[in-house]
C-alpha cells in the first residue's frame, strides 16, 4: 500500500519530468511564489492549531445543548468546494459583507480582508475545524479516571494542565501542524481570490502556470518537487519531534468535571468558534436555497449519482489503505516515518500528479476511459493521509492498553478485532471514513484537469453553470454538494458513535 | 479488495463501452462549450443531421488546456479538430507542428482581416469593464478615467484566465510602453485577482465590487435570459481589445475530409446562429435573422485593438512580467 503511493508520487513526478525540456530553471517570480507560500502556510497552520487549542478544551469539558450537532458541523468547513467556501466567506467578511454593513450601522469604514489578513482568515476557516476535531481525540483519549485524581488531589487548573494536558498536546500537536501545513501549502483558488493581487501568490500557482500558461513540464516537476522537499522537511521535524506518550488507562468511561469554574470561558471559546464557522455556512445555505427551485432535474441526479459512485470506491480505498497504513504505523518504533510518507501525496500538486498520470497511462489506455477509476484512485490517496492520521492515535492507544490482555487471553484474527479493536477504533474510523467521504464528493481537481467524462460530476456542474452565468443556480447545486456531503459525513461520524457506552 | 477491483472494472467497463458503426469526429474543446447551456448540445445536433458521424465533443479544460493537452498527447492524439483557443495562442500552436492548415476560404463580420491558414474563427468578443448603472453613476470612459475613479474593480490573474490576459494584452496594445503607468494607477483600484471568470464575475454580482473585468456581451446575457437591464458594459476611449476564438484540424487526423467539413460547417448559418445566446459572443457570420436587438456593439470597429498572432506570444512574458513587478509593489 505505501510502495502504491510512493509510487504515485513519484511516479508522476518522473513522468512529468521525463517529458521536460532541459534545462530547467525556476525564475525569480517562483522563488518569490515560494516564499510568500511558506510565509502564509506556517502562519495560517499556526493560527489554526493554536486557536483550535482552547476550542478543542472547551468542547471536552463541556456538554451542552446542540453539543452534537456543533461536533459535526465542525467538520464542514473543511469540506467545502473551495469556490463555495470563498463566497461564503466574502457574504460576512467582504466589501458588502455582514460584517461591513454591522461597522457601518455604527459609523465605521468598511472591512478590507484582501490580501494576507483574507488569504490567513480563510485558511483558519477551513482548518480550524480539522485541527479542533484531531485535538479533541487527543482530550478523549485522557483517561477521565485521570482528571478525577487530579481533582481529588487538588491540582489547580494550571498542574492539571501541566501534568495531564501538556503530555497529550505533545503528542497530538505536531500532526495537526503537518496536516495544515501542508493543506495551506497546496492552497491555491484561496489565496488568488482573497490575496487582491500577485504579491500573494502561491507555488501552486506557479505550477499551473508552468503547465497551462508556459507548458514547461520541467519547472512544474521542479517546483512540485521543491513543495514536497519544504512540506516533507516539516512534517519529518514535527512528527518526530511528537513522540508517542503513554497517557495510561482508564475504563472508558465519559468525562466528568470535577473543576468548578472556568465555564464563562468555555461557553465564551465554544461561541466565538461556532460563530466563526457557522456564520458562512449559513450565508452559504441561504444563498443556495433560492437557486434550488431551477436545478432539481435530471442533470443533478446524474451528476450526483457519478460523484457518489466516484465516493464510494475512493472512500473504501482510502479506509481500506488507511487501516493498513496505521496498523503499520502504530506497531513500528519509526511509525512516524511511515505517516510521513503517507502524507507526501498531500503535497504534490495535484496537477502535477494529474498531468504525470496522463503521461503515464496515455501510451497503454484511453485517458478518458478510465477517467472514473483514475479519479477515484486519486481522490482516495488524497484522503487517506487524514484518515491515517485519525487512525494512528487511537490504534496506538489499544495496542498499549489492551494489547497484552489479548495476547495472553489468546485472542487473535477475527475476534481480535473484534473484541478489541473495534470498540476501540470504530469511533475514528466512523470520522476517517466520514472524512474521506465527503473530501471525495466535493473534489475536483483531478477529474477536470485528467479527462473530463461525458457526464459532470456535482463540483463539475457548479462551475459549468458558473461559466454559464448562472450564479444563483450553481448556489442551489453547491448547497446540495455541500449537504450530500456533510450527510455522509455526519452519517458515519455519528454512526461511529452510535451505542459507545461502554 | 477483490469486491473494489470488480467494482471498478464495472465502472470502467460502463463507460468504455460503446458501440462504433459511423465514423467519429472527435472535438477537443472548452468546458463551457460542451455544457448543457452552450453551444456543445445545438452544434452536435445540428451537424450531425447531415454527416452522418458521430460528433464527440470533448471537455478539456480551457483554451489553454485545450493547447496543453494536444502538446502532452503529441502524435499519439485521437483528436480531429480544437475548437477554442484564442489568438494569444495560436501562434505556439501552429509552432507545435500539430495543426494541419485548413484550406478554407471565408468572408467575416469583425473588425479586423482574417488570414490565418491553420486556424478559422468562430466567435468573438470585446473585453470591458461591466457595470451596474443602478450602483454606479460616473462610468469612466477610459483607463486615465478609471484611475481617477474611486471605483473598485476586480480582475483574473492573466497566468489562469483568458479575461485575465485580455487585460493585459489591452493596456499593451493601448499603452505600450506606458503600460506600466496605467498598472501603477489601476492596483489600488484592484480589490483582488481572481483564478478565472467565474469568481470575478460571481463576486461583481454579489455587491462586492462596482466594476468586473468581463466581455460587452456580458449584458446581453443579462438582458436576453434575466430580463435585466442594468447591467452595461464601459466603452473606453482607447478601444477594446478583441478575444477571436478559433478551431483548427489536427494534423495526422484519421478524418480529415470530415474534419474540414466540421470547420465549414461551423462558419456556415447553422453553427453561427447557435453562438450569439449560448456562448455569448459575437458570430463571425452574420446569422440569417439578424442578431438580437441587445448584441448591438457599443464599440465602433475603429476602437477594436488586437495584437497579431504571431507578435503576442513575444509580447506577453514581458508584459506578464511587468505586470507582477507592478502590481506585488
Amino acid at each position: 500500500m505505501l510502495a502504491c503511493l510512493a509510487l504515485l508520487v513519484f511516479g508522476s513526478l518522473i513522468a512529468v519530468i521525463s517529458r521536460a525540456d532541459w534545462p530547467i530553471a525556476l525564475g525569480p517570480g517562483d522563488w518569490a511564489a515560494v516564499r510568500f507560500t511558506l510565509l502564509q502556510s506556517v502562519i495560517s497552520a499556526l493560527l489554526s492549531v493554536v486557536l483550535a487549542i482552547p476550542v478543542a478544551r472547551a468542547l471536552s469539558r463541556r456538554q451542552f445543548f446542540g453539543r452534537g450537532f456543533l461536533m459535526v458541523a465542525l467538520g464542514a468547513p473543511f469540506i467545502l468546494p473551495v469556490i463555495v467556501a470563498v463566497f461564503g466567506l466574502l457574504a460576512i467578511w467582504g466589501r458588502s459583507g455582514l460584517f461591513s454593513d454591522v461597522l457601518g450601522l455604527v459609523g465605521l469604514g468598511r472591512v478590507d480582508i484582501y490580501g494576507f489578513p483574507g488569504v490567513v482568515l480563510a485558511h483558519v476557516f477551513f482548518n480550524l475545524p480539522l485541527a479542533t476535531r484531531l485535538i479533541l481525540q487527543g482530550w478523549v483519549s485522557i483517561p477521565a479516571e485521570h482528571f478525577r485524581l487530579s481533582a481529588q488531589l487538588g491540582f489547580s487548573a494550571w498542574d492539571e494542565f501541566r501534568c495531564l494536558e501538556i503530555p497529550m498536546l505533545r503528542q497530538v500537536i505536531p500532526g495537526a501542524l503537518v496536516l495544515v501545513f501542508i493543506l495551506c501549502m497546496t492552497s491555491f483558488a484561496t489565496v488568488l481570490a482573497l490575496g487582491g493581487g500577485p504579491k500573494a501568490t502561491s507555488v501552486e500557482l506557479a505550477i499551473y502556470a508552468a503547465l497551462r500558461f508556459d507548458f514547461d513540464l520541467g519547472r512544474a516537476a521542479v517546483l512540485a518537487l521543491v513543495q514536497v522537499i519544504l512540506s516533507g522537511g516539516a512534517a519529518i521535524l514535527l512528527l518526530s519531534a511528537g513522540r508517542p506518550v503513554d497517557l495510561g488507562q482508564g475504563l472508558g468511561g465519559a468525562r466528568r468535571v470535577w473543576r468548578q469554574g472556568g465555564r464563562g470561558i468555555d461557553s465564551f471559546v465554544i461561541c466565538t468558534a461556532a460563530l466563526f464557522l457557522l456564520m458562512p455556512m449559513g450565508a452559504i445555505v441561504l444563498r443556495g436555497v433560492g437557486g434550488l427551485v431551477g436545478i432539481l432535474d435530471v442533470r443533478l441526479m446524474e451528476a450526483l449519482w457519478m460523484s457518489l459512485q466516484i465516493t464510494a470506491l475512493s472512500t473504501l480505498l482510502a479506509v481500506g489503505g488507511a487501516i493498513g497504513i496505521a496498523s503499520l504505523a502504530a506497531r513500528s518504533s519509526r511509525g512516524w516515518l511511515i505517516e510521513v510518507t503517507s502524507t507526501m501525496v498531500l503535497v504534490v500538486s495535484p496537477f502535477v500528479l494529474g498531468t504525470g498520470l496522463f503521461i503515464i497511462i496515455n501510451p497503454w489506455l484511453d485517458p478518458f476511459a478510465m477517467a472514473l477509476p483514475v479519479t477515484a484512485v486519486v481522490n482516495a490517496a488524497l484522503s487517506l493521509p487524514f484518515c491515517v492520521r485519525v487512525l494512528v492515535p487511537a490504534l496506538q492507544q489499544v495496542e498499549r492498553n489492551y494489547g497484552r490482555l489479548g495476547t495472553s487471553l489468546g485472542l487473535s484474527g477475527w475476534d481480535r478485532t473484534r473484541l478489541m479493536l473495534w470498540p476501540a477504533l470504530r469511533r475514528p474510523l466512523g470520522f476517517a471514513t466520514g472524512l474521506s467521504a465527503a473530501l471525495s464528493m466535493g473534489d475536483l481537481g483531478v477529474i477536470a484537469l485528467f479527462a473530463p467524462v461525458d457526464g459532470a460530476t456535482l463540483p463539475l456542474l457548479m462551475y459549468r453553470l458558473m461559466g454559464a452565468y448562472q450564479m444563483d443556480a450553481a448556489a442551489g447545486v453547491a448547497l446540495v454538494l455541500v449537504a450530500v456531503s456533510f450527510g455522509l459525513f455526519a452519517a458515519f461520524d455519528r454512526g461511529g458513535q452510535l451505542g459507545r457506552h461502554l | 479488495m477483490k469486491t473494489t477491483l470488480s467494482f471498478a472494472v464495472a465502472l470502467l467497463g460502463s463507460v468504455a463501452a460503446h458501440a462504433q458503426d459511423k465514423p467519429e469526429l472527435i472535438v477537443y474543446t472548452y468546458d463551457s462549450f460542451v455544457s448543457d447551456w452552450g453551444p456543445g448540445p445545438g452544434v452536435e445536433a445540428a451537424f450531425e443531421e447531415n454527416c452522418g458521424c458521430d460528433l464527440k465533443l470533448i471537455a478539456v479544460g480551457d483554451g489553454a488546456g485545450i493547447l496543453s493537452r494536444l502538446k502532452l498527447e503529441g502524435g499519439r492524439t485521437d483528436a480531429d479538430v480544437v475548437l477554442g483557443l484564442d489568438t494569444n495562442l495560436t501562434a505556439d500552436a501552429a509552432a507545435s507542428g500539430l495543426i494541419a492548415p485548413h484550406g478554407i476560404t471565408g468572408a467575416f463580420d469583425m473588425p479586423i482581416a482574417w488570414d490565418d491558414p491553420n486556424f478559422l474563427p468562430y466567435d468573438w468578443g470585446y473585453f470591458a469593464f461591466v457595470y451596474d448603472e443602478t450602483k454606479v453613476a460616473d462610468v469612466p470612459s477610459s483607463f486615465e478615467e478609471l484611475i481617477t475613479s474611486d471605483l473598485e474593480i476586480v480582475i483574473q490573474d492573466p497566468r489562469s484566465s483568458t479575461p485575465g490576459l485580455g487585460l493585459l494584452m489591452w493596456v499593451e496594445a493601448a499603452y505600450g510602453a506606458d503600460a506600466a503607468r496605467i498598472w501603477e494607477g489601476l492596483s489600488p483600484k484592484i480589490a483582488t485577482v481572481t483564478k478565472g471568470w467565474d469568481e470575478a464575475y460571481g463576486m461583481f454580482l454579489e455587491g462586492e465590487v462596482d466594476m468586473v473585468l468581463s466581455y460587452t456581451t456580458s449584458p446581453s446575457y443579462h438582458i436576453i435570459a434575466e430580463e435585466d437591464l442594468s447591467k452595461k458594459a464601459a466603452a473606453f476611449d482607447e478601444g477594446h481589445y478583441m478575444q477571436v476564438e478559433v478551431a483548427g484540424m489536427v494534423e495526422g487526423s484519421d478524418q480529415p475530409e470530415l474534419a474540414k467539413s466540421f470547420l465549414e460547417f461551423m462558419i456556415s448559418d447553422g453553427f453561427q446562429s447557435i453562438i450569439p445566446t449560448t456562448n455569448w459572443m459575437y458570430p463571425v457570420v452574420q446569422p440569417e435573422g439578424g442578431l438580437p436587438d441587445a448584441f448591438a456593439k457599443p464599440v465602433a470597429d475603429d476602437k477594436a485593438l488586437l495584437i497579431p498572432a504571431n507578435e503576442a506570444s513575444g509580447i506577453r512574458d514581458a508584459a506578464l512580467a511587468e505586470w507582477i513587478r507592478v502590481l506585488s509593489k
